[in-house]
C-alpha cells in the first residue's frame, strides 16, 4: 500500500544529483518524505517531527560518497538513527527473587494472556524455571478459562479464584501458593484496561504495591496508531514499567508504535510476539524493526554484501565468454560460488524489498545448490568445458559419481542449455549478475 | 445543535465522554491557531494537519481533506475561521459512506430477511466477541429472537466467552468443541436458527491477521457452507476494527473485503483516548458504512453510528 522509503527518496534525491554534500536546501524535500514514511508507519506526529530534525542535523554537511548514492546514504542515516533509538543494550528480564514475579499490563485485546503463556513456556524451557500463571482478569467473560487452556497447552499450572472479584487478593494468594509449591516464577495476567479508566488503573497499581513484582511488562499491539504514546505514558506514570512487549508482529503492520513508545517512555522493548502458537516469542531486534518501519527490506546490507563479494575481474571474464558463446559448466560453478559467498539464499531474497514477504513460505535454503554442485563436480574437466560431450554412458558415470539419478542430470543439462540460449539472447546486455546490480543501483 | 436530536440524550453523553479527549485536543489546538485571525492561512492548515494525523486519519486522507479545503478557500476567496469549521465538517462528512437502506443498522428496524445472518470478522483482539454480545443484547431488547454461533473454535476459551455473553443476554449459543470446523458450527447455528424461526443469527469467527492466506480462505468456506442453509447468508459481514489501530486498519479492510465482501464496519474501544480517525479513509476508499461503535465493556456500550454525530464529537 505504501511506497517504501527508498522508492520515495529516489524521487526527492534527484535534486541532490551533482552536489557533493547534503545541504539545508537539498535535504528539505527528502526529510518531508522521511516524515511521511514515518507517519504512514504510525509513528507519532510529534515523535516523527523530532526524529526528522535529528536526522537533518546528522545529515547536514555530510559528504555524499562516490561509492554510494546519496539517497542510499540518507536511507542509511535514517535507518541507523531509528535502530539506535529503539535499541541500546539489550536488557534482560529480571528473574531475581523467590519467587520472581512478573506483572503483565496493557489495553484490552493487546495479547496479554497469550503472551503470558508464551513467556512462561520460554522461561520454563530456556531458563529451567518452574512457573505459576495467575489469572487476575476477573472481568472479561471466560478470561480465566482462556489462561487455563493456555496453561494446559504448555503444561504450566494456573492459579485462579473463580468466585473472587478481588484481583489484589488473588495475586497475593497466588504468591503464597507459589511459595508453598516451590514455584520460582509467578506470571500475573491482568485484565485489559484503558489508561483513562481511573478505577482500573488504581487497581493495577494496587496489585503492584501488593506483590512488588521484579518485572512489569507493558503489552502493546504493534498495530496501534497515534494513541500509543498516550497509553504508554499513562501506564508508565502509574506503574513505572520495566519493559515493553510488542505483539502481533506476524501481521504486516509497519509498527511505528515501537519508536513512539520508546521515545516517550524510554523503556526497552524486551520481547515481540509473532503468532498465536506458544513458541511464537522472540527477542526484540532494533535493526529489523527499523527496516520494517521504513517499509523496506535490508537493501543497504544487500548492496554492501554484493559489493564486498563481487569480483569485477571474474565478472568481466564471464561476460566475455557469454558473448562468445563459451559459457560452460566451470563458469556456471563459479557463479554459484559467488552467490553462495553472499550468504543464505533465503536471507538474501528477504533483503530485497517486496520479495521478503513472498519468500516467507517458500522452502529455499543453501542446499538448493548442493545437487547441482555435486553433479557438476562429477563431470570431467572436458565435460565441464564442453557439455555437448555428455552422452548416455557419460551420464551413467556422472550419476554413479554424484549419487543422483539420470533424470536429474538430464534436467540440469536442459536447464543449462536453456540458460545458454537465454544468455546468448542478452549477450549485448552484459551478464545477469551485473544486470541485477544495475537494476539495484537504479532504485 | 439541532443535530443532537439524532441521538437520545444518554447516548450522546456516552459518546461525548468517550470522545472527550478528542474534543479538547482538536478544537483546542485549532482555536489556538485561529485566534485573532480572520482567514485560513498556512498556520491554520498546519494545525489542522497535526490534528488529523494525531487522530489516525493518515497522511493521504489528511492531505486530501486539506487540499479540498484549500480549493474551497481559493474558490470562495475569503473563508473566515468560523466557516472553516463548517467546511471541515462537510468535507469530512463526505468521506463517510452512508448507510445502506437494505441493511439498516437500527436494531429495531424490520430486517429484510429471516433469519438475518451477520458474520463478524476481524483481526485478533479487536473485540469481536464483546461486540457480538452487545449486538445480541440490542436486538433482543428490540424484540427480536437471536441465535449466536461460536465459530471461533481456535482461540483458547473463545467459545466459553461467547457462551458467557449468551447467558448474560439470554440468547442461545450454538457451539461445538474447541478445534471443531468453524464452517460446521456456522452450519449448525443456521440450521437451529431456521428451525426455530430466529430473526437474527450472529456468527463469531476466530481473529485472524489479514495476511494469513489460509485463514482468510477459511472465511470464504464458512460463507459458502452457510449458504446451503440460508441462500442469502451472510446478509451482513461486519468487520470489527479496533479504534486504536493505526494505518494498518486500511490493510485489514482491504484484505477482509477481498476475502468476504465486508458490508459494514464496527469501530471498538472508542471510549479510550484513541480517535479512530483511520475509519474516514477506509469508509471512503472501500465505500463501506460504519454501523456501530463500541464505547466500553458494558452490555449497553454499543451505539448505532451516526456520521454527523461522530464528526461533531470529533471536531467540536
Amino acid at each position: 500500500m505504501f511506497e517504501n522509503l527508498s522508492e520515495r527518496l529516489e524521487r526527492s534525491f534527484k535534486i541532490l544529483k551533482g552536489q557533493g554534500t547534503i545541504t539545508e536546501i537539498n535535504v528539505a524535500e527528502t526529510l518531508k518524505d522521511v516524515r511521511k514514511a514515518l507517519l504512514d508507519a504510525d509513528v507519532n506526529y510529534k515523535v516523527a517531527k523530532t526524529f526528522t530534525d535529528d536526522v537533518k542535523a546528522k545529515a547536514l554537511g555530510m559528504n555524499v560518497l562516490n561509492a554510494i548514492k546519496p539517497n542510499e546514504l540518507m536511507v542509511k542515516i535514517v535507518h541507523d538513527e531509528l535502530a539506535r533509538l529503539m535499541g541500546g543494550t539489550h536488557e534482560d528480564i529480571n528473574l531475581k527473587g523467590s519467587p520472581a514475579v512478573i506483572l503483565m499490563s496493557g489495553l484490552q485485546g493487546s495479547g496479554k494472556t497469550t503472551f503470558s503463556g508464551k513467556l512462561a513456556n520460554m522461561l520454563k524451557h530456556k531458563r529451567g524455571k518452574n512457573p505459576l500463571l495467575v489469572a487476575c482478569d476477573v472481568y472479561r467473560p471466560a478470561a480465566i478459562d482462556q489462561l487455563k487452556v493456555v496453561g494446559e497447552q504448555i503444561n504450566v499450572p494456573v492459579y485462579s479464584e473463580p468466585d473472587s472479584k478481588n484481583p489484589i487478593k488473588i495475586a497475593e494468594n497466588a504468591i503464597k501458593q507459589a511459595k508453598r509449591n516451590g514455584h520460582d516464577l509467578v506470571i500475573i495476567d491482568t485484565a485489559g484496561r484503558l489508561a483513562i479508566d481511573e478505577q482500573m488503573m488504581a487497581e493495577i497499581a494496587a496489585i503492584k504495591d501488593a506483590v512488588k513484582p521484579q518485572e512489569i511488562l507493558f503489552v502493546v499491539d504493534a498495530m496501534t496508531g497515534q494513541d500509543a504514546v498516550n497509553t504508554a505514558k499513562e501506564f508508565n506514570e502509574r506503574l513505572n514499567f520495566d519493559g515493553v512487549v510488542l505483539t502481533k508482529l506476524d501481521g504486516d503492520t509497519r509498527g511505528g508504535a515501537a519508536l513512539s513508545i520508546r521515545t516517550v517512555v524510554d523503556k526497552p522493548i524486551k520481547f515481540i510476539g509473532t503468532g498465536e502458537k506458544m513458541e511464537a516469542i522472540d527477542l526484540f531486534h532494533p535493526e529489523r524493526m527499523a527496516d520494517r518501519i521504513l517499509g523496506m527490506g535490508d537493501i543497504v546490507s544487500l548492496v554492501e554484501r554484493a559489493q564486498e563479494q563481487y569480483d569485477e575481474e571474474e565478472a568481466r571474464k564471464i561476460s566475455k565468454k557469454i558473448a562468445k558463446n563459451q559459457f560452460d559448466f566451470n563458469d556456471f560453478m563459479s557463479q554459484i560460488q559467488q552467490i553462495k559467498k553472499m550468504g543464505n539464499i533465503k536471507d538474501l531474497a528477504s533483503m530485497i524489498p517486496g520479495v521478503g514477504k513472498m519468500m516467507k513460505n517458500v522452502d529455499l535454503d543453501d542446499n538448493s545448490f548442493v545437487g547441482v554442485e555435486s553433479i557438476i563436480q562429477s563431470m570431467t574437466p572436458a565435460e565441464r568445458a564442453n557439455p555437448q560431450l555428455i552422452n548416455g554412458s557419460r551420464k551413467n558415470r556422472i550419476a554413479k559419481g554424484c549419487g543422483r539419478s539420470v533424470p536429474e542430470i538430464n534436467r540440469l543439462l536442459k536447464q543449462f542449455s536453456d540458460m545458454q540460449k537465454m544468455m546468448r539472447a542478452m549477450q549485448n546486455q552484459s551478464n545477469p549478475l551485473r544486470m541485477m546490480r544495475k537494476k539495484q543501483s537504479r532504485r | 445543535m439541532g443535530i443532537l436530536s439524532f441521538f437520545q440524550k444518554d447516548k450522546k453523553e456516552t459518546l461525548d465522554q468517550g470522545l472527550a479527549k478528542t474534543k479538547e485536543s482538536v478544537f483546542g489546538k485549532l482555536a489556538r491557531a485561529v485566534v485573532g485571525k480572520s482567514k485560513v492561512d498556512d498556520e491554520v492548515l498546519d494545525r489542522l494537519e497535526e490534528v488529523l494525523i494525531t487522530s489516525d486519519v493518515g497522511v493521504e486522507t489528511t492531505l486530501r481533506i486539506i487540499e479540498r479545503i484549500e480549493q474551497r478557500v481559493a474558490r470562495d476567496k475569503y473563508v473566515g475561521t468560523d466557516e472553516l469549521n463548517k467546511v471541515l465538517k462537510e468535507e469530512v462528512l463526505s468521506l463517510l459512506t452512508e448507510d445502506n437502506a437494505e441493511n439498516p443498522s437500527d436494531y429495531s428496524a424490520e430486517l429484510p430477511s429471516s433469519p438475518y445472518v451477520i458474520m463478524v470478522v476481524g483481526v485478533n483482539g479487536v473485540g469481536k466477541t464483546t461486540t457480538i454480545g452487545k449486538l445480541a443484547y440490542q436486538f433482543k431488547k428490540s424484540g427480536k429472537s437471536v441465535y449466536l454461533g461460536a465459530a471461533d473454535t481456535f482461540r483458547a476459551a473463545a467459545v466459553e466467552q461467547l457462551v458467557a455473553w449468551g447467558e448474560r443476554v439470554g440468547v442461545p449459543v450454538i457451539k461445538q468443541k474447541m478445534g471443531a470446523d468453524p464452517a460446521s458450527v456456522a452450519f449448525d447455528t443456521l440450521t437451529s436458527a431456521k428451525t426455530n424461526n430466529a430473526d437474527v443469527v450472529i456468527i463469531d469467527t476466530a481473529g485472524r491477521l489479514h495476511n494469513k492466506v489460509n485463514l482468510m480462505n477459511e472465511l470464504t468456506k464458512i460463507k459458502n457452507v452457510m449458504r446451503k442453509v440460508v441462500p442469502t447468508a451472510p446478509n451482513e459481514v461486519l468487520l470489527v476494527l479496533d479504534g486504536s489501530t493505526g494505518q494498518n486498519a486500511f490493510e485489514q479492510a482491504k484484505q477482509f473485503t477481498k476475502a468476504t465482501d465486508v458490508s459494514a464496519l464496527a469501530i471498538t474501544k472508542l471510549d479510550g483516548t484513541a480517535k479512530g480517525g483511520v475509519v474516514l479513509g477506509i469508509s471512503d476508499q472501500f465505500k463501506i458504512p460504519v454501523k456501530y461503535i463500541g464505547l466500553g465493556e458494558g452490555v449497553e456500550d454499543l451505539q448505532v453510528f451516526d456520521r454527523k454525530e461522530f464528526i461533531n464529537s470529533l471536531l467540536d
